[in-house]
């Protein structure tokens, strides 16, 4: 049932893909005909994993029977000893219905959204080759697995960016996201291997049975001596902070946005930014026993979530506002694992899993509409033409502004009373950052509501001519997730986060006893609780002020503010510094070592040196035969007079 | 006893093939066919018997196998001594794989001199099959050296513009190689009395002179490897070579240097070994990082993927000094792996050299609209290149990491770097080829891949992907024999501290 589960997406990616090398000729209806294939397969494929998923769930996480499925050998040398192995707990099983539940309904969007495209059948396969690879990734029972499906993700997101092969930007956004993603990879990697130094071992059964007993060990690297756990924690992290678009490594994210809507969707708002959070999570035996990486997760994560919630404000491209919110809201995830409140972690990770993917599907239903134009300046006063859309828009958004009763309150509110349980100094600054977080949350998030489909149209004459609601087939998984974006956060509420989590995780989750920041979220005083929500209905106050009632007032905010407006607009000019640090430099040194290290260096006084002064040698040489012979008699007798003296001196 | 002299077949069959097509005579068109043919023929059937030798191969001994000894020069000690262990059989057998291909490959772009060609091929053949299975180390320097001629040929005869220049360049660097390699070839058959390379395995040489036999070997290898500073023939030989002639420097060629440091540098001299290991892993970070930043200005998709070769072989230099079980295995492992890859990544631009007859990056773009089928041929290479978990690229580089972080974690660290950097020059490079609109004339009517290059490509694209998933058909191989060679690296090295210690 698991490998099927697990497996499904793979098979389903391979059919689809080899139709997409079908060649069909000038055939309309046989690549039609074959499109739908596709689409069947896939679809059908996904849709059968998810019921698959669903009853792993109730096994699983319901009737506490974590398993794990031994393939076959993976990677043996000395004492490393890896298996393709599927490893599911309730964690597990709950990524298990995130994953595929979101991309089932995203698989069965995209059979509308992408109608027009001539390449169906190679998006269908790239959708459920990414959804294996997430699957290999949650099920992971050893880091180095775990690895394998990261960077497949990677590599699925990095063929989806770039779906669009035509366009320039689109390639330079996928090659971007990859090279970024290798970075993260990069400390992923030196985790593991800090990790195999530790413990002899990648497993993560073994590994978790180990750590106690190794819990203050140090170890000797980068030359000092340092708490093993820590290091290896810190560098496990940077994966995590790649993967999750964190501060400082979230550029790829934005960007990223040149994909297909469907694509932003799964796998830059749902399942693969999460990767992070969930590797986290997945590791909670190991970071319970670093304060300091605890605390370094709080920090980025307490940061992010403000950082990208500024930016937000400021975008004007409906899909990047969302980005940035994605970003921001991966900040609560972390910094709730930061203070040891994994569960309320994943909770937010789940409810934003469905309500980020309904507004992206939401964006992507209103692009659709509105002939591909994504810029929010140019929308405006369409709410009566797409209705139902319109109406799903304001449930996501709700749901991501934290407001009662929607997924988002319940999940955003435990994080922010965990972070103030906490009572520790990162724990404060991750509690305010996020309290100034959720009001930017609900501010942008009806600056996009009010500027997309209220006042008046600023759409030209043509483009509103088309605006069309989406057919059922986009319409169906939207509602889908507006119900997981409804009633998600009051279902999970008490299996997450309240009085049957115990039971609910079983093993999956470590807390250490010192470590009560969920226990005291329950005890928070009556100001913790209802803050969030309060600057959250401030926030939409604020945006109805600004955008509604008062539209004159935002273009005099930003005059007064000029400089610090462009600073945030501009995105902080992340991507200028690291293209001055990092892009120009390494092209420019790279240029240079060639032609003046290898062409002037090396081979000047190599090879070319050499046989440049054996040529000058053989030219004088050549000019010694001249001919005469009196000159070879000559040369003829200083050689035997040499040789002569020689060997009367050495002879003698 | 194994009485089937498979490796002395292995060595000479492709040898008696070219004898054939040297015989051979008639029309010109005739002749090209046949001698073809035979290539084809003679080296496929030297594959599916080194097939035999895997199968028939002990993983549970790391004795020398299929061993074949016959006195040669009896007076002097020296004999025609071959067989092979868990290091060596697989380079036989990537070696053996390799030929076939690459005579597949040139089967319409060699249309000059075409019976020499193949003439050269199979002696080629002969000498790099001899040169993993050669037991004596007299033998072993012949087959070694002679390498070199029928490469030196294909590279000066059917090469590009610049061939002679490569060449000679070629000839020139591995030459100061091979002379210091030669002496000190002697100085060991003078102290051990044996040209005997298990004997010479057992024998302890003195530690002074250790350090003179490690540099001498350490001049040809690092050539050879090539190992920064001495690499700049590479890129060159590369780029005027003709297709198949990349295909066999990058597959085999560049293999001798890393298999002859674990099969001299690292058992024979251990005491030197332990003293020029951080020589080694300067040079090899320097090759990592500098490599793969000057691959990234690269212009021409032959130099690009040259580069890329030095930066992958430092991969290999550092997992052999580490002196763990991981990084030995991945070494070995690395080097298959990348000679497979690379192998394909020089197909693949001879695919379109062969079409558009340019290997500048700048005259091609947009290419996935007309070659779907090489667009993905293409990108399976090309991440396997990257070293994607699930291809071969991954498991020999992340065992090299592992060991060398066990080892010395700044070595890791920087080293690591040259993964970032190798995703980003072969992005490029695969974005500036494939992706994009196809707006240049010459190639609008560019053809997709034909079936006989389909052919030369699916078994490489299927191993790759067979080596990345289940690498253990080729690790339970070596393990054995790499657990030996190290502990025995080790043991004499331990032997010396103590002894130093005592004193």
């Amino acid at each position: 049932m698991i490998t099927t589960a697990v497996f499904l997406p793979l098979i389903a990616a391979i059919i689809a893909g080899a139709m997409a090398f079908t060649n069909t000729g000038d055939d309309k209806a046989k690549k039609a005909r074959l499109d739908m294939m596709a689409q069947y397969v896939t679809c059908g494929g996904l849709l059968l994993s998810a019921i698959f998923a669903i009853v792993i769930f109730k096994d699983v996480a319901l009737g506490g029977n974590a398993q794990t499925v031994q393939l076959f050998s993976w990677i043996e040398s000395g004492s490393l000893n890896i298996s393709w192995a599927l490893r599911v707990d309730s964690l597990t099983a709950v990524m298990m219905i995130v994953v595929t539940v979101v991309s089932a309904m995203v698989h069965v969007y995209s059979i509308g959204y992408m109608s027009h495209d001539p390449d169906v059948p190679r998006f269908m396969a790239y959708l459920s080759l990414f959804t294996f690879f997430m699957l290999m990734l949650v099920t992971a029972d050893n880091l180095v697995q775990m690895f394998f499906g990261w960077e497949g993700v990677g590599l699925s997101s990095y063929l989806l960016i770039g779906f669009w092969y035509n366009k320039p930007s689109a390639n330079a956004a996928a090659i971007k996201a990859f090279v970024v993603n290798r970075v993260g990879d990069f400390g992923f990697a030196l985790g593991i291997f800090t990790v195999f130094m530790m413990f002899d071992s990648v497993n993560l059964d073994e590994i978790f049975t180990a750590v106690p007993m190794k819990a203050n060990d140090t170890i000797s690297v980068f030359g000092g001596q340092f708490h093993g756990l820590t290091v290896a924690c810190l560098l496990l992290f940077v994966g995590a902070m790649g993967k999750s678009a964190q501060l400082g490594l979230h550029t790829w994210l934005p960007d990223a946005m040149e994909g297909p809507t469907p694509v932003s969707a799964l796998i830059h708002a749902a399942t693969m930014v999460t990767a992070g959070v969930f590797m986290v999570a997945r590791l909670s035996p190991l970071f319970e026993y670093s304060e300091v990486a605890l605390s370094v997760v709080t920090i980025v994560g307490g940061s992010t979530a403000i950082f990208a919630a500024t930016i937000a404000c400021t975008q004007t491209d409906i899909k990047r506002v969302i980005a940035y919110s994605t970003c921001s809201q991966l900040g609560y995830m972390f910094f709730a694992c930061g203070v040891s409140a994994y569960s309320a972690g994943i909770f937010h990770l789940m409810t934003h899993g469905f309500f980020k993917a309904l507004l992206f599907l939401g964006a992507g239903s209103v692009i659709h509409a509105m002939s591909d134009e994504q810029d929010m300046r140019k929308m405006g006063g369409i709410r009566k033409m797409i209705p139902v859309t319109y109406a799903l828009m304001w449930v996501g958004s709700l749901a991501l502004a934290g407001i009662w009763p929607f997924a988002g309150f319940y999940s955003k509110d435990i994080i922010l009373e965990a972070a103030w349980g906490a009572h520790t100094l990162t724990g404060g600054y991750a509690f305010w950052m996020g309290i100034l977080a959720a009001f930017l949350t609900a501010f942008y998030s009806w600056r996009v509501i009010l500027m997309t489909f209220h006042g008046e149209s600023r759409a030209d004459e043509r483009v509103l001519a088309h605006v069309h609601e989406s057919p059922k087939v986009m319409l169906v998984p939207l509602i889908v997730l507006a119900a997981g974006a409804l009633f998600a956060g009051y279902i999970g509420y008490e299996s997450f986060v309240g009085q049957k989590g115990v039971e609910f995780w079983g093993s999956a989750i470590l807390v250490l006893d010192s470590h009560q920041a969920l226990e005291a979220a329950h005890h928070a005083p009556f100001w913790v609780k209802y803050l969030p929500l309060g600057v959250g209905v401030a926030g939409i106050g604020l945006a109805y002020v600004l955008y509604m009632w008062k539209p004159a007032i935002p273009a005099l905010i930003v005059d007064q503010i000029r400089p610090l407006y462009t600073f945030v607009h501009n995105k902080w000019y992340f991507d200028e510094a690291y293209d001055f640090l990092f892009v120009k430099p390494a092209f420019y040194i790279g240029r240079n070592l060639w032609k003046t290290g290898d062409g002037a260096l090396i081979d000047g006084l190599g090879p070319d040196g050499l046989s440049a002064v054996t040529l000058n040698l053989a030219k004088r040489v050549a000019r010694l035969q001249s001919g005469y012979l009196y000159h070879y008699v000559f040369a003829m007798l200083g050689g035997i007079i040499v040789l002569i003296t020689m060997y009367m001196l050495l002879g003698g | 006893m194994n009485y089937f002299p498979i490796l002395t077949l292995l060595i000479f069959a492709p040898l008696a093939g070219a004898l054939f097509i040297l015989a051979i005579r008639g029309e010109q068109e005739v002749v090209n066919r046949n001698a073809r043919h035979v290539a084809i023929w003679t080296s496929s059937a030297v594959f599916l018997l080194s097939l035999m030798l895997w199968a028939g191969f002990d993983n549970t001994t790391a004795d020398f196998q299929f061993v074949e000894q016959w006195q040669w020069m009896p007076a002097f000690n020296i004999a025609y001594h071959v067989g092979v262990d868990g290091i060596s059989v697989l380079f036989v057998l990537l070696t053996t794989l390799l030929t076939p291909i690459c005579i597949l490959a040139s089967w319409e772009s060699i249309q000059e001199r075409v019976k020499e060609y193949m003439i050269a091929f199979l002696v080629l053949e002969t000498m790099m099959v001899g040169m993993f299975v050669a037991l004596d180390i007299f033998v072993f320097y012949i087959f070694f050296e002679a390498v070199l001629l029928p490469m030196f040929l294909i590279i000066g005869v059917w090469g590009g513009p610049r061939r002679v220049y490569a060449a000679f360049k070629l000839f020139l660097y591995t030459l100061l190689g091979s002379v210091l390699m030669l002496v000190a070839v002697l100085a060991m058959y003078v102290d051990a009395g044996t040209a005997d390379i298990p004997t010479l395995l057992t024998h302890d040489f003195p530690a002074t002179m250790q350090t003179w036999l490690w540099l001498a070997f350490f001049a040809s290898f690092a050539v050879k490897m090539p190992m920064w500073p001495v690499h700049t023939w590479l890129p060159d030989a590369h780029v005027e070579a003709p297709t198949a002639g990349s295909v066999i420097l990058a597959g085999v060629l560049l293999k001798f240097g890393g298999y002859g440091f674990l099969r001299f540098s690292l058992p024979m001299f251990p005491l030197a070994t332990m003293d020029f290991t951080p020589l080694i892993y300067s040079l090899s970070i320097i090759a990592v990082i500098y490599t793969s930043l000057v691959a990234l200005a690269q212009e021409d998709m032959k130099k690009l993927i040259a580069y890329s070769s030095v930066a992958h072989m430092g991969f290999v230099t550092i997992g052999t000094f580490t002196q763990t079980v991981q990084g030995v295995e991945g070494a070995i492992y690395q080097m298959l792996s990348h000679g497979i890859v690379s192998a394909a990544l020089f197909l693949i631009v001879g695919v379109v050299y062969d079409r558009i007859h340019s290997r500048e990056i700048d005259m091609y773009g947009g290419l996935v609209h007309r070659m779907p089928v090489y667009a993905l041929a293409f990108m399976v290479f090309m991440l396997a290149s990257v070293g994607l978990p699930g291809t071969g690229g991954f498991v020999g580089e992340f065992l090299v990491l592992l060991g060398a972080f066990q080892v010395n974690p700044w070595v890791a660290a920087l080293a690591s770097t040259g993964v970032i950097l190798g995703a980003v020059y072969m992005l490029y490079l695969y974005r500036r080829i494939i992706f994009g609109q196809l707006t240049k004339e010459h190639l609008m009517k560019i053809t997709d891949l034909s079936g006989r290059e389909i052919m030369v490509f699916a078994p490489l694209a299927v191993l790759v992907l067979w080596m990345g998933v289940y690498p253990s058909s080729f690790l339970d191989v070596m393990h054995v024999s790499v657990n030996n060679l190290i502990d025995r690296v080790e043991t004499a090295q331990a032997a010396s501290q103590a002894l130093l210690a005592g004193r």
